[in-house]
């Protein structure tokens, strides 16, 4: 393995010069020109004179951001990517935690870059920072000076309290799990990626580094393509896309407005998902379709750089049965801590806790939350050994697959039981015509109340189905028809929303 | 006498069309606005939710094939794709 992402960069340009690295709506570029463009960026940025310093990315999703990320890291410093659609508040309250040196934008983003930034903060545009000759013996000094530990990006999350978390990654985290992803999806030479997740999100790191370790092709979906499937599906037919890692909510769309029957994807082998619950009725119609390619269901936080357990389909699921999460990747460890921190036993309920290479180094200045669950190993008394604490409650089955069954946070007691939320939503996705479904629980009033989107069904009728799956005590007690589910940035289901309209 | 009898069906079914975006997305203006979808106001989620909604409203089927940038950018677009499957 090497130390930094940028050699495998350069060793695959060298390798595939004259392929089609990265592509959007407007623009294609080789390995070879994505490589140079990159290195004036990083030349450009190197008159900062700064090493191991953050510089905000306000680019939309192109391939001029992908060349803005590895110019950052040419200069020695790292990156955070920002949302050119947030609001300039949410924005602000990133940069106060962050701090950048720079913020790299474009002419289009100018202007808003301009209402974000500080006095501290240099404004450099692609469009100049692009047309700067590559200084090499600066470059290699910078390199030179740089380890596997230092860090890679930084990735901001919407922390419970309101304030952005920014959870640093390192090289050698984003090696570890790249590594992982291509070992395991056979990621190569061939693969045509189909990518549908923001820079923003940690899903994104996925695609875009196997592509870089590779020397496969990766293609940016226009969003707005997820809003009309058929035109979506033609899209990937006609960039002959073989791979995609997409969440849930945008398989759904495919699924439910039954553009599956109207265009053939024979180029399509590998379907992977991650980031929400994969709904199993729509799972189900995936795999109809495409019963040849592979299926597989990915889990994991941002702190673990993406993904820490895996499981790939090799079974048929009832619609009302939910999908694993699997076993561990390769070259990380996880493990099922019970309360009173011992190890859980087969069958028994506790925290997924995540250890290995592929761990974030913290918060970025935010030495609190940080304390709270990256903490030292409690199966291990013997010498310092940091683990994250991912907050989620799985349990073993009895085939040794992991099974998720909801957030600490979504775990309740009502009626004397201790109850998983996710198992309700489960239950209820299942029923025909049910497009979405959120439970959330009501402390003050010990209520469950159930939120969906779909046909209208009395209430009676409802919770006559989720009778038939569900035990009296978690059936819910108010529903909720809703025409559109809150969803936030990253195209989850908004429970904090939720909870505040009941 | 019929055809204003028409015209005003016409008007109330507009309307009806009007109400049942705006209870979808209330932030949105959509009166004489003609870039729904280009100006990035509906997203992928509103597409869904206004679908079905239509399609129990009106009682018709939006197919796949009919769920196409053109018949979502304006409120005539989307009216004139109803009147096209009642038909």
């Amino acid at each position: 393995m090497k130390k930094n992402i940028l050699q495998y960069l350069e060793q695959t340009a060298k390798k595939y010069a004259n392929k089609t690295a990265f592509a959007d709506i407007n623009r294609e570029v080789t390995y070879s020109d994505f490589l140079k463009n990159s290195q004036k960026i990083g030349s450009s940025l190197s008159n900062i004179e700064k090493m191991n310093q953050p510089i905000a990315i306000l680019l939309d999703k192109s391939v001029a951001c992908l060349e803005a990320m590895m110019g950052v890291l040419y200069s020695g410093n790292f990156y955070t990517i920002l949302d050119v659609k947030s609001p300039n508040e949410r924005l602000a309250s990133i940069l106060d935690t962050l701090n950048p040196v720079a913020i790299i934008t474009d002419q289009k983003n100018e202007t808003k870059a301009k209402e974000i930034a500080n006095q501290r903060q240099q404004i450099y545009l692609y469009e100049e920072a692009i047309q700067t000759e590559i200084k090499q013996q600066m470059l290699d000094i910078i390199r030179e000076k740089m380890i596997d530990t230092d860090t890679i990006y930084i990735l901001f999350t919407s922390g419970s309290t309101g304030v952005p978390k920014g959870t640093v990654i390192s090289h050698k985290a984003v090696i570890a799990y790249a590594h992982w992803a291509r070992e395991t999806f056979d990621i190569n030479e061939n693969t045509i990626w189909g990518s549908q997740t923001p820079f923003y999100f940690s899903m994104s790191i996925t695609d875009i580094f196997t592509t870089i370790l590779s020397g496969a092709t990766f293609y940016i979906i226009p969003k707005m393509y997820f809003s009309f499937p058929v035109k979506l599906l033609q899209y990937l037919d006609e960039k002959k896309v073989n791979t995609i890692y997409w969440v849930p909510s945008a398989l759904c769309i495919v699924a439910n407005l039954r553009a599956l029957e109207e265009v053939k994807l024979p180029y399509l082998e590998k379907i992977l998902f991650a980031g929400e619950v994969m709904p199993t009725k729509q799972l189900n119609m995936w795999i109809e379709h495409f019963p040849k390619a592979l299926f597989a269901n990915l889990f994991g936080p941002t702190e673990t750089t993406d993904i820490c357990t895996y499981y790939i389909v090799d079974r048929k699921f009832e619609n009302t049965e939910s999908i694993p999460i699997g076993k561990h990747c390769d070259n990380c460890n996880v493990m099922i801590v019970k309360e009173d921190e011992t190890e859980a036993k087969k069958g028994e309920e506790g925290e997924l806790c995540v250890r290995g290479s592929f761990l974030a180094q913290g918060y970025y200045n935010n030495p609190i939350q940080t304390q709270k669950v990256f903490v030292q190993n409690p199966l291990n008394q013997s010498y310092p050994e940091i683990i994250y604490k991912t907050g989620d409650i799985v349990k073993e089955n009895e085939r040794g697959e992991l099974i998720y069954l909801s957030r600490k946070d979504f775990q309740i007691k009502h009626m004397g039981y201790r109850i998983e939320l996710g198992e309700i939503e489960t239950a209820i996705n299942a029923i025909d015509n049910i497009i979405a479904c959120a439970s959330v629980y009501d402390e003050t009033t010990d209520k469950i109340v159930l939120f969906y989107q779909g046909d209208k069904l009395e209430e009676k009728d409802l919770l006559e189905q989720a009778g038939k799956r569900l035990p009296k005590y978690m059936c819910p007690n108010e529903i909720h028809c809703l025409d559109r589910m809150p969803y936030n940035a990253n195209g989850k289901i908004d429970r904090k929303k939720l909870k505040t309209m009941i | 006498m019929g055809a204003r009898l028409t015209q005003k069906r016409l008007e109330e079914k507009m309307e009806e069309l009007l109400k049942l975006l705006k209870k979808i997305k209330p932030e949105v203006n959509f009166e004489g606005n003609e870039h729904l979808i280009d100006n990035e106001e509906l997203d992928s989620f509103d597409i869904v939710s206004i679908v079905a909604a239509i399609n129990e409203e009106f009682d018709i089927e939006i197919g796949a094939g009919d769920i196409v940038p053109e018949n979502f950018n304006s409120i005539e677009a989307i009216y004139n794709l109803i009147q096209r499957l009642e038909d």
